[in-house]
């Protein structure tokens, strides 16, 4: 175990490397460049042997190289973010389709147009149905033993997985990090065996078309493996957690939850801004428990629930959204709350980069206990004089002060 | 010597092939071949894919002893080869998606490389990534671009039958013009594919300057056969377009017309076959009877409204011009060498390493 104070992208690339991957595949998107000039850097350098550094030309190109290298029996990483991963979504779907446990990092950023570099949720949650297993990083702590965990976890479970990492406010904080030694990843993470593999030496034809007769069946045994990673997640992270002594992983992780009856659920660097606040309002004697959601795919339901326990409320803080639709984190909170009393509700904030402060968390907190969420999504942190800057002279319409409710947006239709 | 016997043929598996000297026979000839394409697959009758498809992958196993790994784009290829759970491939083949075939090569390439670097093998596996012209020549073009310029060790051949076969005869960047097509049809001013537009890959491939660059036909097997052999011999990326007429996409009067429609888009001039190292031509097949264009649209129904009572003459003559302009350009007639060509400048460091 090592320390250093470094930045959030030069610690995921150390370990990356510290997993020894057979091949990288690149291409440049902002947040994500420096991870990947990183291990460029390392594989030039020698530092990482026996390891393929591909410059692509797309992320399309990219995935597709990663399939390549995973169905040739090698330990695959690749990064992306945003535009990136919609212009590879494609081969995200192929990749998971084949059962190849790629690791690509998303370096999360909000999706255009209006083109924005900055990070969101949309771009990861976006391919929610990709088949991937998508794990959330709360800090670049966080981030580092996530992706030692998501080799091992990807190679039992035989799927990809996307470790997801807000852009810059991770990528490019510099922070101090544990960085476990060579021979502790080594001990944790064995040489890759894959079970299957291209080689003449025992042909197999991979990715044979599949017709009526059996997809479903395909469908329903790609379910079950998804399904058992939710074990798998815990047991690796528990080794792990024993191996290097950090508190990094896990389907979830709460905070001040025992004390508390209104907790937030939080993807990301967030939860970090949350539980500074928290302890803040703690001290002025009010309790709010706190919910890290770390693995979204797969759901932890069962292990939601308990979180929540007989929790009178919950805020789902998102950094994403449906459009036509409302949160994409609530209905699956919901779901996992069916039966129980508890009310949800979605506070979204933080889009493109808008930063979610202490402040913001404090505002969600207070609108939740003054009782004031009446809608299920609530825009939360609209700053009024801009929307309104717009809408008075556009559409004859001005919004109040404050967060904004769904009831109230529909309400304007009728006003215009 | 052989011109002489008119009695035999030569080029099948029958009487005439014994006639050939052993090291001259195709590689189907012998009963060892390997049969990495084998029977039982789905092709239609008389498909020209296939038998391209075989002759290359049988001379390329050939060369390497059975060190190929295949990477299959989506196209009629992979459906007719590999409908779940049955596969005709007797080699490791993988099908990803429709556009990627060149990049998944490349990571196969590398993957092979890493693996026979850690295990100390002394033989790397080697990869030929394979498609029909829509998935080389349009929506695979990024991705063969790329492999070409980081000259991953990646054959590629593209299975050329000049239109989306699989889903029904659509125009691909490969249609000839004038050609009838799902999406071009024989109406208006100018009935058939559109003057003007297409892209020439073999030309594109050997700007990007790399190793081995050819042209091939299945009515010349073991021209074939003999060129997917050399492009083995280098490493690299490299590239081969065979022509494989489709007998139903193309309307062929008969199944039995593949070869024939294969040999006289050779002997017309409307498809040159020559090969190209670093960039630089280095060698035509040449023409050996010359053929009016006009033999080889009549054989096609694509091509029926320019042969039809209707048919417009101008338009014949302007495919005959472009017959005419390639046998210039190539050099398809009389004998003369290849001439000196400009080449990108990464083929100069690339030929250096031979």
């Amino acid at each position: 175990m090592s320390t250093e104070q470094i930045e959030g992208s030069l610690g995921v690339a150390k370990a990356v490397s510290l997993c020894k991957p057979g091949v990288v595949c690149a291409y440049p998107i902002s947040p994500q460049t420096h991870i990947v000039e990183n291990l460029g850097k390392f594989v030039k350098s020698g530092a990482l042997k026996h390891c393929e550094y591909l410059n692509v030309e797309s992320e399309f190109a990219a995935m597709s190289v990663a399939i390549g290298s995973s169905a040739g029996g090698v330990r695959t990483y690749t990064a992306t973010a945003s535009q990136g991963l919609l212009f590879m979504a494609e081969a995200v779907y192929s990749a998971s389709g084949l059962g190849l446990p790629i690791v690509m990092t998303v370096a999360s950023r909000a999706i255009g147009g209006p083109i924005n570099i900055w990070n969101d949720h949309s771009d990861s949650l976006s391919q929610r149905d990709s088949g991937w297993l998508q794990l959330f990083c709360e800090s670049n702590q966080d981030a580092v033993d996530t992706h030692i965990m998501a080799f091992k976890i990807a190679e039992k479970v035989g799927l990809p997985v996307m470790v997801c990492m807000d852009g810059f406010v991770l990528t490019h904080a510099f922070e101090r990090l544990n960085l476990p030694s060579q021979e502790q990843v080594d001990a944790f993470l064995p040489k890759y065996e894959p079970r299957e593999f291209l080689t003449p030496k025992e042909p197999i034809s991979i990715g044979s078309m599949v017709g009526p007769e059996a997809f479903t069946e395909v469908r329903l045994l790609q379910q079950r493996k998804m399904l058992s990673s939710l074990q798998v997640i815990e047991d690796v992270t528990k080794e792990y957690r024993e191996i290097t002594g950090q508190h990094s992983g896990g389907l979830l992780d709460c905070y001040n939850c025992e004390n508390a009856d209104l907790k937030l659920i939080i993807l990301g660097s967030s939860v970090g801004t949350a539980k500074d606040e928290i302890d803040r309002l703690k001290a002025q004697g009010i309790n709010v428990g706190l919910i890290s959601l770390k693995a979204y795919r797969p759901f932890p339901y069962a292990a939601l629930k308990a979180a929540v326990g007989n929790s009178s409320q919950v805020v789902c803080v998102e950094r994403a959204f449906s459009f036509g639709a409302r949160g994409i984190i609530c209905p699956e909170v919901k779901r996992a709350l069916e039966g129980t009393s508890t009310k949800v509700c979605t506070a979204l904030a933080g889009l493109g980069g808008r930063a979610i402060y202490g402040s913001t968390i404090n505002g969600i907190v207070k609108h939740a206990l003054d009782g004031k969420f009446k809608d299920e999504f609530t825009w939360f942190d609209i700053d009024t004089k801009v929307l309104n800057s717009y809408t008075r002279n556009a559409l004859g319409i001005t919004f109040p002060e404050g967060p904004i409710a769904e009831s109230e947006l529909e309400a304007t239709l009728l006003r215009a | 010597m052989l011109d002489k016997i008119n009695f035999y043929q030569t080029g099948s598996n029958t009487v005439g092939n014994r006639l050939i000297n052993p090291s001259m026979r195709t590689e189907q000839a012998s009963v060892d071949r390997p049969n990495s394409l084998t029977c039982g697959h789905r092709a239609c009758q008389g498909c020209g894919e296939a038998l391209g498809a075989r002759y290359a992958i049988d001379a390329a196993m050939k060369a390497t002893s059975g060190q190929i790994m295949v990477v299959n784009a989506t196209g009629c290829l992979e459906v007719f080869s590999t409908p779940y759970p049955e596969s005709a491939w007797r080699l490791p083949w993988i099908h990803s998606l429709f556009g990627n075939t060149a990049a998944v090569g490349s990571g196969l390439a590398a993957a092979a490389k890493v693996r026979a670097e850690l295990n100390g093998d002394s033989v790397t596996p080697r990869i030929i990534a394979q498609g029909g012209d829509g998935g080389t020549t349009d929506i695979g073009m990024g991705c063969l671009s790329g492999m070409f310029d980081r000259n991953d060790d990646v054959l590629y051949i593209c299975y050329d039958n000049e239109a989306y076969m699989n889903t029904g005869v659509q125009r691909s960047s490969a249609t000839p013009p004038a050609a009838r097509t799902a999406t071009t049809m024989p109406v208006g001013e100018e009935p058939g594919s559109d003057w003007g537009k297409g892209k020439d890959v073999p030309l594109i491939a050997m700007a990007h300057g790399i190793p081995y660059v050819a042209t091939a036909t299945i009515a010349d097997l073991r021209d074939l056969e003999t060129k997917v052999a050399k492009a083995m011999s280098f490493h690299g990326a490299r590239y081969i377009s065979i022509l494989v007429p489709c007998p139903l996409g193309w309307g062929l009067k008969s199944s039995a017309l593949t070869v024939t429609a294969a040999r006289l888009a050779m002997e017309t001039g409307f498809y040159p076959v020559y090969e190209a190292e670093y960039g630089q031509i280095t060698s035509v097949r040449k023409i050996r009877q010359k053929q009016p264009v006009i033999n080889y649209l009549q054989i096609q129904r694509r091509y029926a409204h320019l042969t039809g009572k209707k048919a417009d003459p101008n338009v014949l003559a302007r495919l005959q011009a472009m017959c005419d302009a390639n046998i210039e350009h190539f050099g398809l007639l009389g004998d003369e060498a290849p001439q000196l060509n400009p080449a990108a400048i990464q083929a100069y460091e690339r030929s250096k390493k031979v």
